[in-house]
């Protein structure tokens, strides 16, 4: 036929075009996996559905915190048409501008289609007013979401906090799958079990539409898991004691920790000024965070475990237990204390001035005298085993840190300090070398000056330490997890080993014990008591560059067979014997005995409305117009003052000190030290670098 | 009498024909009801009350298959001696949408006809010319080896095409370029196709290229050119003439041939269109046709969306697709008219490379028959109308699926017998049952 080979042409081109199409096709549906990922994108929408957080329990299975209901109002802006804003702003106590202001942010975060959060936490009044009018307010639900709630009001800094996780919590904690608008624990337990109390979420599957409204459920949510619940921690707190030491310490400024030596768990830990709990959570979060951050006092920081304060004269047992393992004093070993501790040249003060009471250890430590323990110390650093100051301070060193100062316990709670048992280099660095110093250079170590410092919470371990003689567990909170498992009992794992098992004998440790029970009985804190029990106990008034002594008080009772280990910091507020004493003496007899006698109770009014709060902090408040700065525990902070920094502890005093050395070195040479490690020879060599350090002196200045 | 119908009915009507036309007009109501499902929704009773595109459908291919029942009781000669009238009449009838023309979707190309039904004469005028350009060509007197005949034949199919192009209806317009298959069958000689062709290579190349780039190339083209043929063109200098005069046109092509036309003739959304498919931006700003005539398609996502979307669909059917109502495209509505231009979606979502595959498979098949068809006539005119419809069916194909998978710009035509639609449906069944009827005759020799 005419022309007919053209229809074969015709039919090759329709072949080729077919053929790019179904090229195009492979292309597009075998070769290319970003469309699917696209279209799930496009079209699945995710929702995670919250699990309950674990709840923390105290030792008699009473909640500490627990979890609420709070109801936040959502809105649609796009279905938002029609809505009776003047009832709304009147139900929310907001204007109209605020109103269009609040739905422009909204469509901002999460576009016109979607929900949106414009009024979160909404008190029971304001829910029950807007349920009822829920009608008026067309696009405008209620959305209910889990909140933490505190019981007791209590232990804020032990407990922490939950809050929205932000861009850097989401960029450190990339493998855990955490989302923008997850809750998550930020400070204290919360954080510490973080991986514990939050349980697993659950996600749920919608298929969305392309204006994103929902239309079901994705594959009849074949894909969907369930949330599962956090698990609860079981600690063992006692609610009852943690109340009343948060209650004593009121107006004051300070720290108490109680410790069961036995196991190491904590009873009680303090710190003052505190907060309410309930005052981070729900609505109310967002100003009083700011009050509290802004506050001088520093309500925010747990004092337990990061204020570092110099242990002053409750060190001297742990110094007097060095000496004795050592053989350098035996139990009888006196001092002839005249009131002065004359043989570093530079007198010390002694607070004593009674013949014969220094004439044995137990009697020293009873009577807290410094010459006696600043004579112990010497012959500790000096001791002619180890030839010299160095390696005799070394030893020493190691002895405390292995009391558990000066380096961190590892207690399960976030950002815990270490403190400071200082080392010889520091020493070396001050003094110029390691052979220009020996043990008058920093002598009040042996009563818990100079530059050693110590968390409230190391001290109370330090307690357990002796009343265990020679051990304790690390201290910690959390005793089991709901359902533990591998790795929970892996985490617990070093609560439940004995640490620092020394070889110091039993009957050094009796002697000491007998000491600290001279102590109570009729010694500095003889006026002191536990009804019902015999306890030990050593009372300390620490020097401090910010002000007044601050009140130190640490004791374990019963005398035998220890179940409770307490140390008591009251802030500026003098003896040791005076607040912080009476303060651990209730809290003991509450813990043992369960309850206070009537006398007790009085002295507990008496001691929760003292105000102690030292005046540069009340300055401070008037100064600041901060008077409406009252803290959840109803200080009468009204006349509150100048910014007084807890950190400064550590970073001013060695400065102060090296001033004070600096001194000594002038008056050196005048002196030689007793039993001196350190050739004479080399006491030309320090008079040769005396002017550079006071060229030093100079340029610091 | 119903005997003799009978007789006639079934006598030399190609049966795989009306099998791949059912298969076909079953498969894009399954499409259409997949693109609508809700499981919310009461089928049979939306069904009863036809308030959904996809029981729609249905009505219109049951009214269809009348009319294609109707068309193949008819007598061949009727559609000889009509042809000339009804293209007059088509073309009376496309002018008369200037007047009574309604808007829909921004194309004024459809008249409101009783019932709430449009009716667009671009679409039926698509059956005329085919009939009138049949017509022309098996005239005796034709002889389609001249340019004379040639130009009659593509001033009678470009005269609907400009109408289509003035009532905002490119696609439609395109469609008539389709004819091109008919008229190469029929004598048509290849240096056009091959002419066509390279004029397209240019358009595409001076869309990708800088135009001095294109310039020069053009140039270096022409001068190699010249210089291999060197000494043909000693002795014959008038063809030298030729090849400058092709570069000249190439080059006026390039420089204000191409720009004149995007930023004059297509309107803003077409020539951004174009420009996206070679992956460029067009800048609105340059285009002085949307200036006078604009505010018609604003509001509107932006261009690529359609195709962003499509391609998503078609690929996340994998090879084995997501599934029978499983396509989350489909089902959010993520494809725009879906039901209509961009139904291949629904299909490659659902089925994926398979289903895609045994689809195109069975239109080819259904193409490939109907050459077949086309080549065994005796008349001229049933061939020449039988490559007509080949070069309809394949043309609306080849684009959508095209357009859907981003190897086309997008222009809106309908998938033939799939994409929802009436008049679209009407359209296609006429068009193929004239091609049955006149084929049930091919022993007859038609003027």
């Amino acid at each position: 036929m005419y022309n007919s080979n053209r229809g074969r042409i015709i039919q090759i081109i329709i072949g080729v075009i077919f053929a790019f199409i179904i090229l195009q096709l492979v292309s597009l549906q075998i070769f290319s996996s970003k469309y699917v990922l696209a279209a799930n994108n496009n079209a699945i929408f995710r929702r995670i559905i919250y699990p309950d957080r674990g709840i923390i329990f105290d030792r008699k299975k009473r909640a500490l915190l627990e979890n609420t209901i709070s109801y936040d109002l959502v809105v649609i802006p796009n279905e938002a048409k029609g809505v009776d804003t003047a009832t709304l702003c009147a139900i929310l106590k907001i204007d109209k501008e605020e109103y269009s202001k609040r739905m422009i942010e909204v469509i901002v975060k999460n576009s016109r289609v979607k929900l949106g959060i414009f009024e979160p936490f909404l008190s029971t009044e304001v829910y029950a007013q807007i349920t009822e009018n829920l009608y008026r307010f067309p696009g405008f639900s209620l959305s209910e979401r889990s909140i933490r709630n505190y019981p007791y009001n209590t232990a804020a800094h032990v407990l922490g906090y939950v809050a929205e996780v932000d861009v850097k919590f989401l960029e450190k904690h990339e493998a855990d799958g955490y989302e923008m608008g997850d809750y998550a624990g930020m400070t204290g337990l919360e954080k510490q079990y973080e991986s514990v109390l939050m349980g697993q979420r659950g996600v749920k599957r919608f298929l969305r539409d392309n204006k994103g409204k929902i239309q079901g459920p994705f594959e009849k949510g074949q894909f969907d898991t369930i949330p599962i619940a956090g698990r609860n921690l079981y600690t063992s707190m006692d609610v009852e004691v943690q109340q009343l030491a948060e209650k004593l310490l009121q107006h004051k400024i300070g720290s108490a920790v109680a410790i069961n030596p036995t196991t190491g768990s904590i009873i009680a830990m303090a710190s003052s000024p505190g907060y309410n709990p309930n005052l981070l959570t729900g609505n109310q979060r967002r100003k009083t965070i700011g009050r509290l951050l802004t506050d001088t006092a520093r309500p925010i920081y747990n004092r337990a475990i990061k204020g570092q304060y110099p242990p002053g004269s409750t060190f001297k047992p742990l110094g007097a237990l060095i000496a004795l393992d050592e053989g350098l004093i035996t139990p009888s070993f006196g001092y002839n204390c005249f009131g002065l501790y004359t043989s570093c040249g530079d007198p010390r003060k002694c607070e004593h001035h009674n013949a014969g009471h220094a004439a044995n250890l137990q009697l020293a430590l009873a009577n807290s005298c410094n010459s006696y323990f600043l004579q112990v110390f010497r012959l500790a650093i000096d001791n002619p085993k180890y030839h010299n100051a160095k390696l005799g301070y070394l030893k020493w060193k190691e002895y405390v840190n292995s009391f558990g100062l000066g380096r961190k316990l590892g207690i399960d709670l976030p950002s815990e300090n270490r403190a400071s048992i200082p080392d010889t280099a520091q020493y070396n660095k001050d003094f110029g070398g390691a052979k220009y110093w020996n043990s008058c250079f920093m002598l009040t170590l042996g009563i818990g000056q100079d530059r050693m410092t110590a968390t409230p919470l190391q001290l109370a371990n330090a307690m357990a330490f002796i009343a265990n003689e020679g051990y304790y567990y690390t201290p910690h909170f959390v005793d089991s997890v709901e359902e533990e498992d591998d790795i929970d009992k892996e985490v617990l794992l070093k609560y439940r080993t004995k640490q620092a098992v020394t070889k110091i004998p039993k009957e050094y440790y009796d002697i000491i014990k007998e000491g600290m029970h001279g102590v109570t009985v009729f010694g500095t804190a003889a006026f002191i008591k536990v009804p019902g029990h015999e306890f030990c106990a050593k009372t300390g008034t620490a020097q401090n560059p910010h002000g007044k002594n601050h009140s130190m008080f640490v004791c374990f009772a019963p005398k035998d067979n220890p179940k409770i280990a307490v140390a008591v910091v009251v802030e500026n507020a003098g003896f040791g014997a005076t607040w912080a004493g009476p303060i651990a003496g209730l809290l003991m007899e509450k813990y043992l005995n369960d309850t206070l006698t009537k006398e007790s109770k009085t002295k507990m009014d008496y001691l929760a409305n003292v105000d102690l709060m030292p005046a540069n902090i009340k300055e401070w408040y008037i100064r600041n117009n901060k008077t409406e700065m009252l803290t959840p525990l109803n200080y009468n902070n009204d006349e509150l003052s100048e910014i007084w920094d807890m950190e400064m502890v550590s970073e001013q005093a060695p400065i102060q000190i090296k001033m004070d050395t600096l001194k000594k070195i002038d008056t050196f040479q005048k002196n030689t030290p007793p039993s001196s490690p350190i050739p004479p020879k080399q006491n030309n060599k320090e008079s040769a670098l005396t002017p550079i350090q006071k060229k030093k002196k100079v340029n610091s200045k | 009498m119903a005997e003799t119908n009978n007789h006639n009915f079934s006598k030399g009507t190609d049966l795989a024909v009306i099998l791949l036309y059912l298969i076909m007009v079953a498969v894009g109501v399954l499409c259409i009801f997949m693109v609508e499902y809700n499981p919310n929704l009461n089928w049979s009773n939306t069904f009863l009350t036809a308030k959904t595109n996809f029981s729609k459908q249905i009505y219109f291919s049951i009214f269809c298959a009348f009319i294609a029942i109707f068309i193949l009781l008819l007598d061949s000669k009727v559609f000889t001696a009509f042809a000339n009238l009804s293209y007059v009449a088509g073309i009376l009838l496309m002018l008369a949408t200037f007047v009574l023309g309604k808007n829909i979707n921004g194309s004024k190309s459809w008249i409101p006809i009783a019932g709430g039904f449009n009716l667009q004469p671009a679409e039926l005028c698509k059956i005329f010319t085919a009939l009138f350009l049949a017509k022309f060509i098996s005239k005796p007197e034709t002889d389609f080896k001249k340019l004379k005949s040639h130009l009659i034949a593509g001033a009678a199919i470009a005269l609907p095409a400009i109408l289509s192009i003035m009532q905002h209806e490119m696609g439609l317009a395109l469609v008539y370029s389709a004819f091109i298959f008919a008229m190469y069958r029929e004598g048509l000689p290849p240096v056009i196709l091959v002419v066509l062709l390279s004029f397209a290579i240019l358009v595409i190349a001076t869309l990708l290229l800088e135009p001095t780039v294109l310039a020069i190339i053009l140039t270096v083209i022409a001068g190699l050119f010249i210089f291999s043929m060197i000494k043909k063109f000693k002795r014959n200098k008038s063809k030298i003439l030729i090849v400058v005069a092709i570069w000249g046109v190439c080059f006026g092509t390039v420089r204000f041939a191409v720009p004149y036309i995007f930023n004059h003739v297509f309107e803003c959304y077409q020539s951004t269109r174009i420009y996206s498919m070679v992956g460029k931006e067009y800048d609105c700003s340059q285009n002085k046709k949307s200036a006078s005539s604009s505010g018609e398609r604003h509001g509107k996502k932006p261009d690529d969306y359609n195709v962003k979307q499509s391609k998503i669909a078609i690929g996340s059917g994998g090879f084995w697709g997501r599934g029978f109502l499983k396509g989350t495209q489909t089902r959010g509505k993520y494809v725009p008219e879906q039901h209509t231009d961009f139904i291949f979606t629904s299909l490659g979502e659902a089925f994926g490379f398979v289903g895609t595959f045994i689809f195109l498979g069975l239109y080819l098949f259904f193409l490939f028959r109907l050459i077949r068809i086309a080549e065994r006539q005796r008349s001229s005119f049933s061939r020449v109308y039988a490559y007509s419809v080949v070069g309809i069916f394949f043309f609306h194909i080849a684009v959508n699926i095209s357009m859907t998978i981003g190897l086309f710009p997008v222009v809106g035509i309908p998938l033939p017998l799939i994409s929802y639609g009436g008049s679209s449906l009407l359209t296609f069944t006429v068009l193929l049952f004239i091609l049955l009827r006149l084929d049930a005759d091919r022993q007859m020799v038609l003027r």
